[in-house]
């Protein structure tokens, strides 16, 4: 009886749904290639085309690194910063309350959660747009841009790490009569602050690459050189940009690994 | 030995480091502002732009549904399709670029290339692919393969590194050949990791194929930007909104395809 049991890993219900998801995808792949707009000549061209961009990018030009690089190069590091440090001065206010162990008001639960939603849904260019529209191009717009940017991920991110802290510290200081405010800083921070220092430098690492594109619609940092390198089809010059973007993105992400470790 | 002599540690002890740590945040972020040229007239400025802004965009305007539609499907095919290649190029880099199962000389070239795809922004390779293939969809399409490269290929290589080496020792053992390992010992402990960060690849293509359509690369972006450029505001606010809503519909979808693969 028992014997000829079959063993399956998988209830038939999990079965077909797997199946439902693979052939819902198949479906939409089909149809997004039948229906996307590709045209075949660009298609054979492009190995031709990347080869002429990369002989014309070569040799890099050096020698503008003085003259046009390096003072926005720095700008895009003070645009990163400064706006990841904004950033913090508004996504502890919000991931708190956003945190509803901390915050018991449903209300503003989802006046947080609306925050954080709508920063993270709208890409770093349209929000560069948005600002560079309100305070006209610049290091302000860009500044504005990224602090606005990161709050939905440093916020959600804060408001994870406050939801899972430990309530035993918390409710013996509560117990004592502690205030709000010592509640907070003696109880919950100590045991969030190495992931809030973690997630405050991952977004800086973030904001390094986000700040080297924004300047791309005007607000400021290396995109402004990229743009007009670009647009002047100097493509040494852009080579040069790339290939100083590149540096600094590396460096700042071996910095924060080196830092990282030490915190955490 | 009574208890008042023994020697405790203060519980919240005064940390001179964070203090001086705090202290030199306080002084770059004056230095800073004052690089910005921040100024209260301008504030006001921005303040009096940005109301009129907000004015400008509501009501938002769905006149031209058919064209934001039409927009929104092409973000959504250009995401899907580079999510197919993306992920296909990604299993065999991140193969690769796994330091317990690939020689030395293999997983430096590897982590390099991961290395570029991550480094550079999208929109970056947005730029470079619409000089190189022309404006519409392929660029879009080949900028966010590279883009998913970077992610996937990196995790991917990541979750390999973290398997049991007993099941590939017992099937090395056995005799089996390479792909054999591969197939029986290695996929199986990293399947369910990369059907995650696959899922979490397509939702992050799509928010990116939203954008990268601002210098060219096809998708809705080129709509929104044209829409910017023509001050019609209270169009950009419904691409926002449509914008928002297909993210908001395929974080949910998202979140349904991984529950039924867990």
């Amino acid at each position: 009886m028992s014997a000829d049991r079959i063993w399956q890993r998988f209830t038939p219900a999990e079965r077909m749904a797997r199946f439902v998801v693979f052939l819902v995808a198949a479906i939409l792949l089909a149809w997004s290639f039948r229906t996307v707009e590709i045209i075949p000549e660009f298609l054979m061209d492009a190995p031709e085309q990347v080869a002429d961009l990369f002989a014309r990018m070569w040799p890099v030009d050096y020698a503008y690194y003085e003259r046009g690089v390096h003072a926005v190069l720095i700008e895009t590091l003070h645009i990163a910063t400064l706006g990841t440090i904004m950033t913090l001065g508004i996504a502890i206010p919000v991931g708190i309350m956003a945190a509803s162990n901390v915050c018991r008001v449903p209300a503003l639960n989802w006046l947080a959660t609306f925050i954080l939603v709508s920063s993270r849904s709208v890409n770093t260019l349209v929000w560069a747009l948005l600002f560079v529209a309100v305070f006209g191009p610049g290091t302000l717009a860009g500044t504005v841009t990224i602090a606005v940017r990161s709050i939905g991920f440093v916020g959600k991110l804060f408001g994870e790490a406050l939801e899972e802290s430990a309530p035993g510290p918390i409710e013996a200081l509560r117990a004592a009569g502690a205030p709000w405010i010592s509640v907070f800083l003696k109880g919950y921070w100590p045991q969030v602050s190495p992931a809030f220092w973690g997630i405050a430098l991952f977004r800086w690492d973030i904001n390094v690459r986000e700040s080297s594109v924004i300047g791309l619609v005007g607000a400021g940092g290396i995109g402004m050189a990229l743009d007009e390198a670009l647009n002047l089809f100097h493509w040494d010059r852009v080579a040069l940009i790339l290939v100083c973007i590149f540096a600094v993105v590396v460096i700042a992400e071996v910095f924060v690994t080196h830092i990282r470790k030490r915190i955490i | 030995m009574s208890a008042a002599t023994v020697a405790r540690p203060a519980p919240f002890a005064v940390s001179w480091w964070a203090r001086l740590g705090y202290l030199l945040a306080v002084l770059y972020c004056l230095y800073a502002l004052s690089i910005l040229d921040i100024s209260w007239e301008r504030l006001l400025a921005g303040l009096d732009n940005g109301s009129r802004f907000l004015g400008a965009m509501f009501p938002p305007e769905f006149k031209r549904w058919k064209l934001l539609i039409d927009n929104l499907l092409e973000s959504l095919q250009i995401a899907l399709i580079s999510s197919l290649f993306g992920v296909l190029i990604s299993l065999p880099v991140g193969l690769c670029a796994s330091r317990n199962l690939m020689p030395d000389w293999l997983t430096w070239p590897a982590r390099a290339f991961i290395a570029v795809c991550r480094s550079f922004h999208p929109v970056i390779f947005a730029i470079l692919f619409v000089k190189a293939v022309g404006f519409g969809p392929l660029a879009g399409i080949l900028t966010l393969i590279f883009a998913s490269i970077g992610f996937v290929a990196k995790l991917f290589a990541e979750a390999i590194e973290e398997i049991s080496l007993k099941p590939v020792e017992a099937a090395r053992a056995a005799g089996a050949p390479f792909l054999s390992v591969l197939t029986f010992a290695v996929l199986p402990q990293v399947l369910n990791r990369f059907i995650g960060f696959s899922t979490y690849q397509v939702d992050s293509n799509l928010r990116n194929s939203t954008m990268i359509g601002i210098v060219g690369a096809g998708g809705i972006g080129g709509t929104l930007a044209a829409a910017f450029q023509r001050f019609d505001y209270s169009f950009v606010c419904a691409i926002l909104l449509a914008i928002i809503a297909l993210i908001m519909v395929s974080e949910y979808v998202a979140v349904r395809v991984k529950g039924v693969f867990q």
